[in-house]
């Protein structure tokens, strides 16, 4: 597919969409309407919707613990995801996943996941699933580079490649496992280097660079799409916020941060690349900016008015209950 | 009905379950060369070749493929060569089979078989031979399920196959070849019910898995003694059948409580505690459980047998409890 401005108007509003949902989000925390913890996508959105641009509404997505922009990317409703961060019973999952477990699995998004890597078996088991049925779905996997260090990274993308199977795998290197620098602790600069192991292809892009991203992101989709087999796509990107909420970030600088978020800045690079093709106005960017407002605002009201779960929900969906076979 | 040993039972309940049911496909290790080592899935391979996946060995990858395949409305049976085996696969079924209904509410399946070959077999020792199915009794969203017999162990399996959530079904190396009577046609046994495998008066014995043929055993010679003991095999331990427990501890006022597993921490403390809450009033002996010692299973087959609780071991709980 082709990127024209159409196309790109609808990523840039994705982007402005994910970037205030997670700044709002954020600032529900201090109001203590979201309670526990957050893992903040700002920053990181070419990379999702770079990604989703390309998945049909019944490809799967499997996530992270920092996973709200893919499910937005992929269509969940910004409601829901409001919802479910407040612990409503209208949230995605009834209030009883949260923040790390948004899942939509009407839009087969099947899950931000708190395990790190423990997507990536799964991604790869959903792929089978279409594999063997033949339907021609993709599975995209996002994961983090601290996902590269575990073992379920190493079995997961192994069987993938073996049985040839529709998933992307999709790190989002970000520089940082939770407080600690990749250099510290990983030995490989980049993880698109470690597709090698698996004999599939091993991509880097810049994950601030949203054309960038799509293209790749085709490529590989494309390529699994046609039962080709798997690809690792690694997109170099950066988090504005912390690890995670209440993360003091003295592992790095004030500068580092800001130079991120004024030189590379993924909606900035975006918009200047969309204007010198003459595909966005400054009022149609207005517009834009606009009605992602409107929408995160109605998300918190919806959030804010939705009740919280009978306490009878503790209880339920622990197993299918209704389900009985005849003796 | 059929003679069959509980190997053919669940080598059947496969065959007919992928007949049936185009969603279920088979996925372990070694499983196409001989059927695995235990040889149940025998035959997959040439009447279902696109079904069938041999794995590289690595546990957390078949398990987390199995999951995905699942919550994507596959029905996977997986099988993990030895019970032991399914530690490298923690996450993928304690933080993700079993909580991913819960966690989406409601909104996901995850309709996975694990198949764990456990137990004492040949003398394998430490890492070949344990149990564990308390350990997954604790994790809500899981199912445990424990055969006795060849009837059980393809009821149960047909019933695992087609549940909507994760079960993990526990086969016993050293029962593999037990035989007994299979019905020709089909059916099907629902969890959470519990079979009374013997009916007495004087104690109940709770036995899982291969202490049930230990304790219908130890019941022959216990009539010498003139007791008459009840065996009751609960066939899955989570959903637990406690009404069927509390009705024969009602009945004799005495419980021993069998398994294969160290006691500690185990099944039996599980049971053994629901009869202290529930039945304390009937009660005329302390409940006492059979298990094995609190030790990792050793190599030498004379220390192996000697830690494995034998037919003598619940005739002895049985006198214990009528003394």
């Amino acid at each position: 597919m082709t990127l024209d401005g159409e196309l790109a108007k609808r990523m840039y509003s994705d982007m402005w969409r994910i970037r205030l949902f997670e700044e709002e989000a954020n600032r529900q925390t201090g109001l203590g309407n979201v309670v526990g913890t957050l893992h903040l996508y700002c920053g990181e959105e070419a990379v999702g919707v770079g990604i989703c641009a390309h998945l049909r509404d019944d490809d799967y997505i499997l996530g992270t613990h920092r996973s709200h922009g893919h499910c937005l990317a992929k269509g969940a409703l910004m409601d829901d995801m409001m919802a479910e961060l407040f612990g409503k019973e209208t949230g995605t999952c009834s209030g009883k996943g949260g923040s790390m477990h948004v899942a939509d699995l009407s839009k087969n998004i099947l899950g931000a996941n708190g395990i790190v890597a423990g997507g990536i078996g799964p991604a790869t088991g959903t792929a089978m699933a279409t594999k063997i049925r033949g339907t021609h779905q993709v599975s995209v996997c996002f994961f983090g580079d601290g996902a590269a260090a575990r073992g379920p990274f190493h079995e997961g993308i192994l069987m993938g490649s073996l049985w040839k199977l529709p998933v992307v795998y999709v790190c989002e290197n970000n520089g940082y496992q939770q407080w600690v620098r990749r250099e510290n602790v990983a030995v490989v600069d980049s993880v698109a280097t470690m597709a090698a192991s698996y004999g599939i292809p091993g991509v880097s892009v810049d994950g601030q660079n949203i054309v960038e991203v799509y293209e790749a992101a085709e490529e590989a989709i494309d390529r699994a799409r046609r039962g080709e087999g798997p690809t690792l796509i690694e997109a170099r990107t950066y988090r504005y916020f912390g690890h995670s909420l209440g993360d003091r970030e003295e592992y790095r600088t004030r500068e580092e941060v800001d130079e991120w978020r004024n030189n590379r800045d993924p909606i900035n690079i975006f918009r200047g690349y969309m204007s010198e093709r003459q595909w966005l106005t400054e009022r149609e960017d207005e517009e834009i900016q606009a009605a992602a407002k409107e929408d995160v605002a109605a998300a918190v009201k919806f959030a804010d008015e939705s009740a919280y779960p009978p306490l009878e929900a503790a209880h339920t969906d622990v197993l299918d209950t209704e389900w009985r076979v005849d003796a | 009905m059929s003679t069959l040993t509980i190997r053919d039972a669940l080598h059947d309940a496969i065959h007919e379950e992928m007949e049936r049911d185009e969603s279920v496909f088979v996925i372990g290790e070694d499983v196409v060369a001989h059927g695995g080592p235990y040889t149940v899935t025998e035959g997959i391979a040439e009447r279902f070749p696109d079904r069938i996946f041999e794995t590289p060995i690595a546990e957390a990858g078949i398990v987390g493929v199995g999951v995905g395949a699942a919550m994507a409305g596959m029905r996977p049976v997986v099988e993990i060569m030895y019970l032991d085996f399914i530690t490298c696969a923690m996450d993928e079924v304690v933080n993700q089979a079993a909580k991913m209904r819960y966690m989406t509410g409601g909104q996901a399946s995850v309709p996975l078989v694990i198949r764990l070959p456990c137990g004492l077999g040949r003398y394998i020792a430490a890492q070949h031979s344990q149990i564990m199915e308390s350990w997954f009794m604790h994790v809500p969203g899981l199912q445990v399920v424990v055969p006795s017999t060849p009837k059980d162990a393809k009821g149960l399996l047909k019933t695992a196959v087609r549940s909507p959530d994760p079960v993990l079904f526990f086969e016993y190396k050293r029962i593999y070849t037990a035989e007994g009577e299979v019905p020709d046609e089909e059916y099907l046994i629902p969890f959470g019910e519990a079979e009374t495998k013997r009916e007495g008066e004087d104690v109940t014995v709770v036995a899982v898995g291969p202490m049930v043929g230990k304790a219908l055993k130890a019941g022959v010679i216990l009539e010498d003694d003139g007791y008459d003991i009840e065996v009751v095999d609960p066939r899955t331990l989570s959903p637990l059948d406690t009404e069927t427990i509390r009705a024969s501890v009602g009945k004799t006022g005495r419980a021993v409580i069998c398994e294969e597993d160290s006691s500690f921490a185990g099944t039996g403390a599980e049971i053994a505690a629901m009869i202290a809450e529930n039945c304390f009033k009937d009660l005329q002996a302390p409940v006492v459980r059979v298990g094995m010692p609190h030790v990792p299973m050793p190599f030498a087959p004379p220390l192996a047998d000697s830690v494995v609780p034998q037919v003598d071991s619940v005739v002895d709980a049985v006198r214990r409890v009528m003394a």
